[in-house]
């Protein structure tokens, strides 16, 4: 039960993110202070530069990021995940990016960025303000890339506090297998299995949201209610253990 | 409809207390089912999983090596080798499932038995029906099963696809490639036009001032902005299609001569493809539960509506809107696996959910798709929500997309046979 309101806890904050989004054309104000946000940026800086004659690190560099489509920068070697976002219409735009620092598993399940995620809301807001300031048209966010995409998320207490019913979940999953193979395989249609649990529910509410893109996991999450997803996980919970 | 707690939990105790009377003290529960193709492997598989031994599960299937007929299209193009489309028994029969090699031959819904074609009969609690598809008798003049040779279907899957391959391959310099697309409801709506596809691309490549005749009795027909893209970006000028203004439905075939007669125009074929109309396989007539030419049933759980104890999935079925697809017929295995757990063993019953996606080939690395989600309504399965791909992807999308498919076959047939 513990490990269940754990996540339910990260899909709150993901929820809580669309909701805020679906007023960003409201607020007028830049969102984020760019000053802050190069002091955010130290702990991304190990891994990623920025600003004139940046270079790849272990990361690649961030110049001209604003805009990119995912996985798009020649000579890094991205995981196969990330190129297959990118291909699939991946790009960077601010909520994308705002949804990546949150939580990078969940919009790449297997990214290379082992980053917990900037939990807190104004810490993206701010390093992404430093961060537009190295691509072109520099303009505080988000009204230079208006958010065109439909948001309805609202996650009440009382949704969150549904226990999933792992034998439901178990009939709920027969139907991820069949393109998804229990055996993990990752040829042309990613692995499911083993994937933290948290990063599944967050996943999927990314993918109901259609912030995380392609079309088929979009129309499947899509009529996922909050109880189906909360009864996959705890299915998926259970399998874990 | 819209899931709430109530309506589920309402649903699982109504199935637990119908299914307590048809418990037989001290047996089993038996399910049998006859086809072992992508919905009657697929139910056999996660009834005899999910019922942890509580049922006893016999599959009836009379080849002991199974040949999708999704990819056989891609076999034609040379994407895929045969060997690579053939699936076995074992893993079914390892997990339980005792798969018997015969032909069923007859249905006695009294006494709830299955003639075997081998003699003897096996007793059923529940049966399973996904038998596929046969053809509709007389549906293209001049055709018949006993022509298939000269004029091969490769509708089903194995050596009429072979047949038609060797046929492909030994057409003359310049010759003409003719098909005969089927009327609706047919398994696989996209399977024509991208088996037409699969043809161009070996005879671009071998044979390249051949030509494709399609006739067909069809207005419209499954991603057909997408496939007329793909044929005049990648097959320019090869491939032909006769729509029923002129003619395309008044078609008849003469397989003696290798001609086939359009709206009084006579076409000269060195390959013939016949695609007629499909009907449910044959064994749901035998068992009377078909009406017209498919078997209906209830998008709940996949009921016969003409008999409780009976269940018909896949292309068999008519169900309301769901293509039928090897995609479709695993969707509902899975709905009427559940269905009859809840009602031999008690087990909880939960909301059908459907879904389907067909990936199609165009060329090399030039994927499509569509696909959609479904649910079960009183009256049928009805469409939720659904999606294309558009024409005018970048080829990196539809790589991806191809990619993808490769993806879903090891997916699908992993989740059918174990
Ligand atoms: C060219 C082509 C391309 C296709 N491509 C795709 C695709 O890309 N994606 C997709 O989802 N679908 C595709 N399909 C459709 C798919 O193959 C079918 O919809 C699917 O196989 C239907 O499953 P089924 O269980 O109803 O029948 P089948 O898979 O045909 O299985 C029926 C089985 O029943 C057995 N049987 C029949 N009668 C009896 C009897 N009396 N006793 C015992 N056994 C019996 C048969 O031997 C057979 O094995 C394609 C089809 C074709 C022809």
């Amino acid at each position: 039960m513990m490990r269940i309101a754990t996540y339910l806890k990260a899909a709150a904050v993901i929820a809580a993110a669309f909701v805020h989004q679906a007023h960003a054309e409201e607020i007028a104000a830049p969102l984020g202070d760019a000053a802050n946000g190069e002091k955010v940026f130290r702990k991304c800086a190990s891994c990623h530069a920025v600003g004139s004659g940046a270079k790849n690190k272990v990361g690649p560099q961030l110049n001209g990021i604003f805009g990119r489509t995912a996985g798009t920068i020649e000579d890094f070697r991205y995981s196969d995940g990330l190129v297959r976002e990118g291909k699939n219409g991946l790009v960077w735009d601010y909520e994308h990016l705002d949804a990546y620092l949150d939580n990078p598993k969940a919009l790449v399940s297997d990214t290379r960025m082992n980053f917990r995620g900037l939990k807190e809301e104004q810490d993206r807001h701010d390093v992404l303000a430093y961060l537009r300031q190295f691509s072109d048209s520099p303009l505080d966010i988000p009204e230079a890339q208006p958010t065109a995409l439909p948001k309805e998320v609202e996650l009440s207490a009382e949704v969150l506090a549904i226990v999933g019913d792992p034998a439901y979940g178990e009939y709920l999953s027969s139907e991820c297998s069949t393109c998804h193979q229990r055996n993990g395989s990752d040829q042309g249609i990613p692995s499911i299995t083993g994937w933290p649990t948290e990063d599944f529910v967050v996943a999927m509410h990314a993918y109901k949201e259609k912030i995380r893109p392609h079309p088929v996991m979009q129309m499947m999450a899509g009529r996922l209610s909050d109880e189906e997803i909360a009864a996959l996980a705890a299915y998926f919970a259970v399998l874990g253990d | 409809m819209k899931l709430n707690r109530r309506s589920f939990i309402a649903a699982g105790a109504a199935t637990a207390t119908l299914g307590a009377p048809s418990l037989r003290a001290n047996t089993k529960p038996r399910v049998v089912v006859i086809g072992g193709g992508a919905g009657g492997a697929t139910v056999a598989r996660y009834v005899a999983k999910d019922s942890k031994g509580e049922i006893d599960v016999t599959l009836i299937e009379p080849t002991r090596q199974y040949y999708t007929c999704f990819f056989s299209n891609l076999y034609l193009g040379g994407f895929r080798e045969m060997d690579s489309l053939g699936h076995s028994y074992g893993n079914l029969a390892a997990g339980g499932v005792n798969v018997v090699h015969d032909w069923a031959i007859g249905i006695d819904r009294d006494a709830k038995t299955v003639a075997l074609a081998g003699g003897g009969s096996v007793p059923y609690d529940r049966l399973v029906l996904s038998p596929g598809i046969d053809f509709v008798d007389g549906a293209v003049p001049g055709w018949s099963t006993m022509a298939q040779n000269a004029m091969p279907h490769a509708y089903k899957g194995g050596s009429q696809t072979e047949l038609l391959r060797a046929q492909i391959n030994a057409m003359p310099e310049g010759g003409t490639f003719v098909m005969v697309a089927p009327p609706n409801p047919y398994r696989c709506p996209p399977g024509p036009y991208e088996r037409v596809s699969m043809v161009a691309h070996t005879l671009k490549a071998n044979n390249p001032k051949a030509k494709i005749i399609i006739v067909d009795p069809k207005e419209k027909f499954s991603k057909q902005a997408l496939f007329e893209e793909g044929w005049g970006k990648h097959y320019s000028g090869m491939v032909e299609r006769i729509g029923p203004d002129f003619g395309g439905a008044n078609v008849e075939v003469n397989p003696d001569e290798m001609t086939v007669n359009v709206d009084g125009e006579v076409i000269k074929a060195d390959v013939c493809n016949v695609i007629p109309a499909m009907k449910a396989g044959k064994i749901c007539e035998m068992a009377g539960v078909t009406e017209g030419n498919w078997a209906p049933v209830s998008g709940h759980t996949m009921q016969s509506k003409i008999d409780e104890n009976i269940h018909v999935l896949g292309d068999a079925c008519s169900q309301g809107d769901m293509p039928k697809s090897g995609f479709s017929a695993n969707s509902q295995a899975k709905v009427a696996a559940m269905a009859v757990r809840g009602a031999l063993t008690g087990s909880k019953v939960f909301p059908a959910k459907f879904s389907n996606t067909c990936w199609s080939l165009i060329d090399t690395d030039d994927g499509v798709k569509v696909g959609a989600t479904y649910e079960a309504t009183d009256e049928k399965i009805a469409k939720v929500d659904g999606f294309i791909s558009q024409t005018g992807e970048d080829a990196d999308l539809r790589k991806t997309t191809y990619e993808e498919s490769v993806g879903w076959y090891a997916g699908i047939t992993a989740d059918m046979f174990g």
